[in-house]
């Protein structure tokens, strides 16, 4: 999940569409057909009737993040996309993890969760239920210390994230951040 | 006013100036072909769906106007899978409009049933589902804005069987609303005035000009552009006819099978004006030694091909009549200022002896066989004024070669996707939007028998436009492949010159049927044809089956190692082996 080494990074990209059949596969297929592995994908409804937000995480370079962009704006569909850099945004996801925890480990495993500020929110004898929400580092944190008493099973809601800062994504300048590096030669949306 | 959906979708066809549509009807789009008998809007009853698709290609290519197919559900919608998926790669704006099974039976594997907008998704510029009537007019309305504007594209419209029969008031939307649709139109002026330095700086310009001229209907500009400019202009196979071939400044086709001084020119540029070209393989060939030297100034409406394949130091994103027309401003501005255009002699002095040293060349024995290029331009010779359209494959490279076009919307035929199949459909299309035009399909034995049931469909519709069967017996751009790049061993690409006999094929579908089996026959064929102009005509052009086109770039290699004519070729084995007929 974590950028690595190879020149890749993982990018997140939050994606303005129209709540319409069928822009899931459309966003989707567009990945799919130009070859890009998606991380994680959220969607959901914003604060505007008619609009979803989706929040894509891709593990890409530089270019060809730039021409899926591209190519994500030429979707009828699609109203704005912004990359959203780390340092300039807020991120968060949830998960709920099954894990082992009978008899002397019970306690350490409810230790970590108090060291994480994480819930628990279903106890068997031989199992913990733990809802987790934080950033993605925190999260696969967390994870790595729970592996060790042997996950039963996972869910994973995969990234969402805002900009910081005061303004929403449709009050951002025209430009979009991950196609603008060129110069003012691109203006509008959709082709 | 009260009325049906499928009277609604006919009244929105005529308010789009849709004049003929081509299409199939069938079970789920039955509704439809009712108001039909009252409307205004011509049908073109096809043979075969893919006809009816690349015929509405053609009808667009041929007068700028968005071509239209009908087809029912199922088959009828999969059958359209090819001409949109053409349609999609070259830019051509068409709308498909397919019906659907009912909506209440929609995923349940009903009769005829294709998710065809799932299955169409990735080769239309957008399309829709629409499952309710009142939606049906704003969604052709928007079909049709989003198929002719920006880039322009294919968009399918499905529409279920039970749609076709609600009733809705009619109403016609004032304007379309597509929040995420606004095609960057207007050229950025600063960077028109970045792209005239680069151009005035320049000791080697070329005007790499694609297919989005003619989209734009921008030859006029770029023929201003060129010649107040003097700048040299090589025209792709998406563009020929762009740029009148006779004209000094005109080098010819670049690319694989393009002229020496047009792929050579562009090696040595120090500047690429690309206007509306995408930079395609066929036209690079590999990538990292292509006009290395060149500074590049990309104008294109679609911002995903600006850098997509080679970096652009001034990209404009626009429509190329309105970015040519400032580019053209702007540069006589300037010169105007400098006292005229830079002193490029040399380099114009060097062009034109690459023109004359390396010219399009083949030899036509008298005694025969006729050689393709021979048929090709004894046809121009004949008929200059003729629309030419083309199949995909050597007669297609010998024809956008051999004949000298013009101007724009001359010359027709399957680019991006190489549709065999194309030509006699397309030139339907073409000659039934373009009836004041003689039209001239330039096709491939092997193209000719994939779609060749449309010359019944030109004759019942009295749709008449000449075939020309460049008839070597083989698929022979294959066929050329396995003499050059495997060993001469041939497989499957052999056809036979008289199964099926194309002259009888055609008297049996209403048309006349000519055959020139001589080169002595060429020209008397030739003149029968062009005399008749109320039924469609074939020519069975016998030709040499070993003829290969030249110039070539074998795919993956350098445009700087350009195979000028069949002596530079070492052959493998003794050509006499070659199985022809």
């Amino acid at each position: 999940m974590n950028g690595n080494g190879n020149g890749r990074r993982l990018h997140t990209i939050s994606v303005l569409v129209e709540d319409k059949p069928g822009v899931l596969t459309r966003v989707a297929g567009l990945f799919a057909a130009r070859g890009f592995n998606i991380d994680s994908l959220a969607v959901g409804p914003t604060a505007e009737p008619g609009l979803s937000r989706m929040t894509i995480v891709v593990q890409v370079d530089r270019k060809p993040l730039e021409q899926v962009v591209k190519q994500l704006n030429k979707l009828i569909n699609v109203i704005k996309i912004v990359e959203l850099e780390p340092g300039e945004a807020v991120e968060r996801e949830l998960m709920l993890v099954k894990v082992r925890a009978e008899g002397e480990t019970r306690a350490r495993v409810l230790e970590i969760c108090d060291v994480f500020r994480v819930r628990v929110l279903d106890v068997t004898h031989k199992t913990l239920t733990i809802e987790g929400t934080g950033t993605p580092e925190k999260l696969q944190a967390l994870l790595e210390l729970l592996r060790d008493f042997g996950i039963v099973e996972l869910a994973r809601t995969g990234r969402i994230a805002l900009a910081r800062g005061d303004v929403g994504i449709r009050d951002r300048g025209r430009r979009l951040k991950a196609v603008g590096e060129r110069g003012p030669e691109w203006t509008g949306g959709g082709v | 006013m009260k009325v049906t959906g499928a009277q609604a979708l006919f009244m929105a066809l005529e308010r789009e100036g849709v004049d003929v549509v081509f299409g199939i009807p069938g079970g789920a789009i039955l509704p439809a072909y009712d108001p039909l008998i009252d409307s205004k809007v011509r049908h073109v009853l096809c043979r075969h769906e893919q006809g009816a698709g690349h015929a509405a290609e053609g009808y667009a290519w041929a007068t700028g106007k968005v071509g239209v197919a009908m087809a029912t559900s199922g088959p009828g919608g999969c059958n359209l899978v090819t001409p949109l998926a053409d349609a999609k790669m070259d830019s051509v704006p068409i709308v498909a409009i397919t019906g659907q099974v009912p909506t209440p039976v929609v995923g349940n594997d009903a009769f005829q049933e294709a998710d065809i907008t799932g299955i169409t998704m990735p080769i239309t510029k957008h399309n829709f589902l629409v499952k309710d009537a009142n939606e049906l007019v704003e969604t052709i309305r928007a079909a049709f804005h989003i198929a002719r504007t920006g880039r322009p594209g294919p968009v399918l419209v499905d529409i279920p069987k039970d749609v076709q029969l609600q009733e809705i008031t009619w109403r016609w939307p004032e304007e379309v609303d597509l929040p995420g649709y606004k095609p960057t139109t207007k050229g950025n002026l600063k960077q028109v005035r970045e792209a005239v330095k680069l151009i005035l700086a320049s000791e080697r310009p070329v005007l790499y000009v694609g297919g989005g001229v003619i989209k734009a209907d921008a030859a006029k500009e770029l023929y201003r552009l060129a010649v107040d400019g003097r700048l040299p202009v090589v025209t792709t196979l998406m563009a020929r006819g762009a740029f009148p071939d006779d004209h000094e400044l005109a080098l010819g086709m670049p690319g694989m099978h393009g002229c020496y001084a047009a792929v050579t020119a562009m090696q040595k540029a120090d500047l690429l004006v690309a206007l509306g070209a995408r930079f395609d393989d066929r036209v690079t060939g590999q990538l990292a030694t292509f006009a290395p030297e060149a500074k590049v100034i990309h104008v294109d409406i679609d911002p995903a091909e600006i850098g997509k394949n080679r970096a652009a130091d001034v990209p404009i994103v626009g429509d190329a009549k309105d970015v040519i027309a400032k580019l053209h401003t702007e540069l006589k501005r300037r010169q105007e200022e400098l006292g005229g255009p830079p002193d490029r002699s040399a380099w114009l002095a060097t062009l034109e002896r690459w023109k004359r040293e390396h010219p399009l060349r083949y030899e036509q024995p008298a005694d025969g066989p006729i050689k393709p290029q021979f048929a090709i331009q004894r046809l121009y010779e004949h008929a200059k004024d003729a629309i030419v359209v083309s199949g995909v494959g050597q007669h297609q490279m010998w024809a956008s070669q051999f004949w000298r076009f013009s101007e724009p919307r001359t010359w027709i035929n399957s680019g991006g996707l190489g549709t065999k199949g194309f030509a006699v459909p397309a030139a339907l299309g073409a000659a039934a939007g373009r009836p004041d035009r003689r039209v001239i399909a330039i096709d491939g034995d092997g193209c000719f028998q994939m779609t060749a049931q449309e010359l019944a469909t030109s004759t019942t519709e009295k749709i008449p436009f000449i075939t020309a069967i460049i008839n070597n017996a083989h698929l022979g751009m294959v066929r050329q492949w396995q003499e050059l790049f495997y060993e001469e061993r041939y497989s499957q690409v052999y056809l036979s010159h008289e199964v099926p006999d194309y002259a009888k094929l055609a008297e049996a579908y209403g048309c006349v049927g000519l055959r020139a089996e001589h080169p002595e026959d060429v020209d008397a064929v030739i003149e029968k044809a062009l005399s008749i102009t109320d039924r469609s005509v074939v020519i069975d052009f016998r030709c040499d089956p070993r003829e290969m086109v030249f110039p070539m770039v074998p795919a993956g290699a350098s445009n700087d190692d350009i195979i000028l004519g069949p002596e530079q070729i070492k052959p493998t084995k003794d050509p006499s082996e070659a199985p022809v007929a």
